[in-house]
């Protein structure tokens, strides 16, 4: 009976979730009339503006997480290991992005950073991009430190250290041949959950006018019928693909440590 | 002065090693702190930059309160719901003898669902429940069922709960799966050997202990919603007046005639994500106490 009532639930739970996707699919097909076709696909990827806005995205996607790591990586390393009355600050400021909305902080950038200002970062092109990676890197903050925090809690990081200054190592190489090596797994899934939060961001690029994927799928929304779902599609694919390859590289490295 | 000595080698030792966190105080600082700042110093100021509660009074318009109402209504509704579908799917999973295959593939979809928000995600309602979507046709041509006649509008209020909802559970279910995992059998048997129902457990052990971090989850779905902005613009576009919309049409064009009012627009979001998000943290510390 109870197996009945929890099978139940979920069914009406799932039905909930893949009738939207079981939709946006149908949708996307249906621009040719009468058959299914993958016409609006086609008529997406002819889209100069997406390769454009896709590849946009996708490198500032990299940056901010080539950002995020040497931002975080070194940070949270040296707080477990030389400044542990520090965590709970550090912990709290990481936790801002999450109850500071996206919005409110793009406004202070437009604010803070305009051209009148003493870093007038709005001023050019390259400017707001750095601006706007900086943007990605706050938003993705919470979900990158800790990832790597957590990595960092499955190794003794004070005896790792010792050892290799004992063999005459420098920080750089320490962070770079011991300590990343060894949260490789914790710093991809970060690396990872970025890129999904990145891809399709809409609030901080439109805001800050920059061509990114989020605002162009939104501008394609409000003026085509089967190209929207098409994209919604893809989207999904992305995101789909981002948590897949974290569930895939936190099982190897299980296996790895099984076999070791 | 030998005492002097002592006291003061550990105080000169200190600041070297606080160097150390020095580019993430800096970066905080710059793209995190110093900005929010602006907006909440902002928020009292004059246009000619004196101190002045002004704006705060100002917000007392009455599209502004509406604004504000809608948007504390459909993140209360939101939360509420996500909580309970949520709970009842986590529960379902957890203690109703379901075969133990189905929870990582529920896991792994709840982190895609809860992360597939914004502009895509409006688009596939608008595909599904939209004026031509797929289960309104469905419904027409099957049942007779005229969504559309019956007064159902995606691009509505309801629309939009409906639409958070997909986020909202996900993620209700990503953070409760754990907290029902730490409820101990034992607990459960104790009760049972004391005579205890299966309601009387609920009533009496498992929702007290559960009842923090299900408040605090409340808060974060409460503070999810609040603040969500691409979802809802792609939906109804600039249109529904709820306080995120209100606020992207005062950054790109000063709708509201007083960039100070603006501020005092963004303070307030912050005011009440705050307040969410510093009930969470507080009740969260204080449910790990017994899930450990």
């Amino acid at each position: 009976m109870r197996a009945f009532f929890a099978w139940l639930t979920l069914l009406l739970g799932g039905l909930f979730f893949l009738l939207p996707l079981a939709g946006m699919t149908e949708f996307s097909l249906k621009m040719r009339r009468g058959v299914y076709s993958f016409d609006a696909y086609a008529r997406v990827f002819e889209d100069p503006r997406f390769w454009a806005t896709f590849s946009y995205s996708l490198t500032l996607a990299a940056a901010t997480i080539v950002f995020g790591v040497l931002l975080v990586v070194p940070t949270a390393y040296w707080v477990r290991l030389k400044l542990p009355q520090a965590r709970p600050i550090i912990e709290f400021i990481t936790l801002l992005p999450l109850v500071i909305p996206a919005i409110v902080i793009v406004f202070g950038y437009i604010r803070l950073y305009n051209t009148s200002s003493y870093l007038p970062l709005t001023g050019s092109a390259l400017g707001t991009d750095i601006l706007l990676t900086m943007g990605y890197a706050t938003l993705a903050l919470p979900y990158m430190y800790r990832a790597v925090d957590t990595g960092l809690r499955t190794i003794d990081v004070a005896t790792l250290t010792e050892a290799a200054q004992s063999l005459g190592a420098g920080w750089f190489t320490i962070l770079a041949r011991i300590i990343l090596p060894n949260v490789l797994v914790a710093v991809l899934s970060g690396a990872f959950l970025t890129l999904a939060i990145v891809i399709g961001e809409f609030t901080m690029a439109a805001l800050l006018n920059r061509p990114a994927f989020g605002p162009f799928m939104q501008l394609l929304g409000a003026n085509r019928a089967y190209e929207p779902p098409a994209l919604a599609v893809i989207a999904f694919a992305i995101t789909w693909a981002c948590m897949g390859l974290i569930q895939l590289v936190t099982r190897l490295s299980k296996h790895e440590r099984a076999r070791g | 002065m030998p005492q002097a000595h002592p006291h003061r080698l550990p105080k000169r030792r200190l600041p070297v090693e606080w160097l150390g966190i020095l580019p993430f105080v800096a970066f905080a600082l710059l793209f995190l702190i110093l900005p929010t700042m602006k907006i909440v110093v902002g928020a009292f100021q004059s246009p000619e930059g004196s101190f002045t509660l002004q704006n705060m009074f100002d917000l007392n318009t009455a599209s502004i309160r509406s604004a504000y109402w809608t948007s504390i209504k459909l993140s209360v509704i939101t939360a509420l719901l996500g909580c309970s579908v949520g709970f009842a799917m986590a529960a379902a999973v957890v203690f109703g003898g379901l075969p133990k295959r189905i929870r990582s593939p529920l896991l792994t979809f709840s982190g895609v669902a809860s992360n597939f928000a914004g502009v895509p995600l409006a688009f596939a309602f608008i595909a599904t429940l939209g004026p031509a979507g797929l289960v309104t046709l469905w419904l027409k041509t099957e049942f007779g069922i005229n969504l559309r006649a019956m007064g159902f509008n995606l691009l509505s209020f309801w629309g939009l709960v409906i639409t958070y909802l997909f986020f909202q559970i996900p993620l209700m279910i990503l953070i409760i799966i754990p907290a029902l995992d730490g409820l101990k059998r034992e607990w459960r048997e104790a009760a049972a050997v004391l005579g205890a129902t299966g309601a009387q457990y609920w009533r009496m052990v498992a929702l007290p202990i559960l009842f923090p971090s299900l408040l605090g989850t409340f808060a974060l779905l409460f503070a999810n919603s609040f603040g969500a902005v691409a979802t809802a613009f792609a939906l109804t576009g600039p249109q529904l007046n709820i306080v995120p919309i209100k606020l992207f049409a005062q950054i790109r064009g000063d709708v509201l005639g007083n960039p100070h009012l603006g501020y005092a627009l963004a303070f307030g979001m912050i005011a009440i994500t705050g307040f969410a998000n510093v009930t969470y943290i507080v009740l969260r510390t204080r449910s790990e106490r017994w899930l450990k």
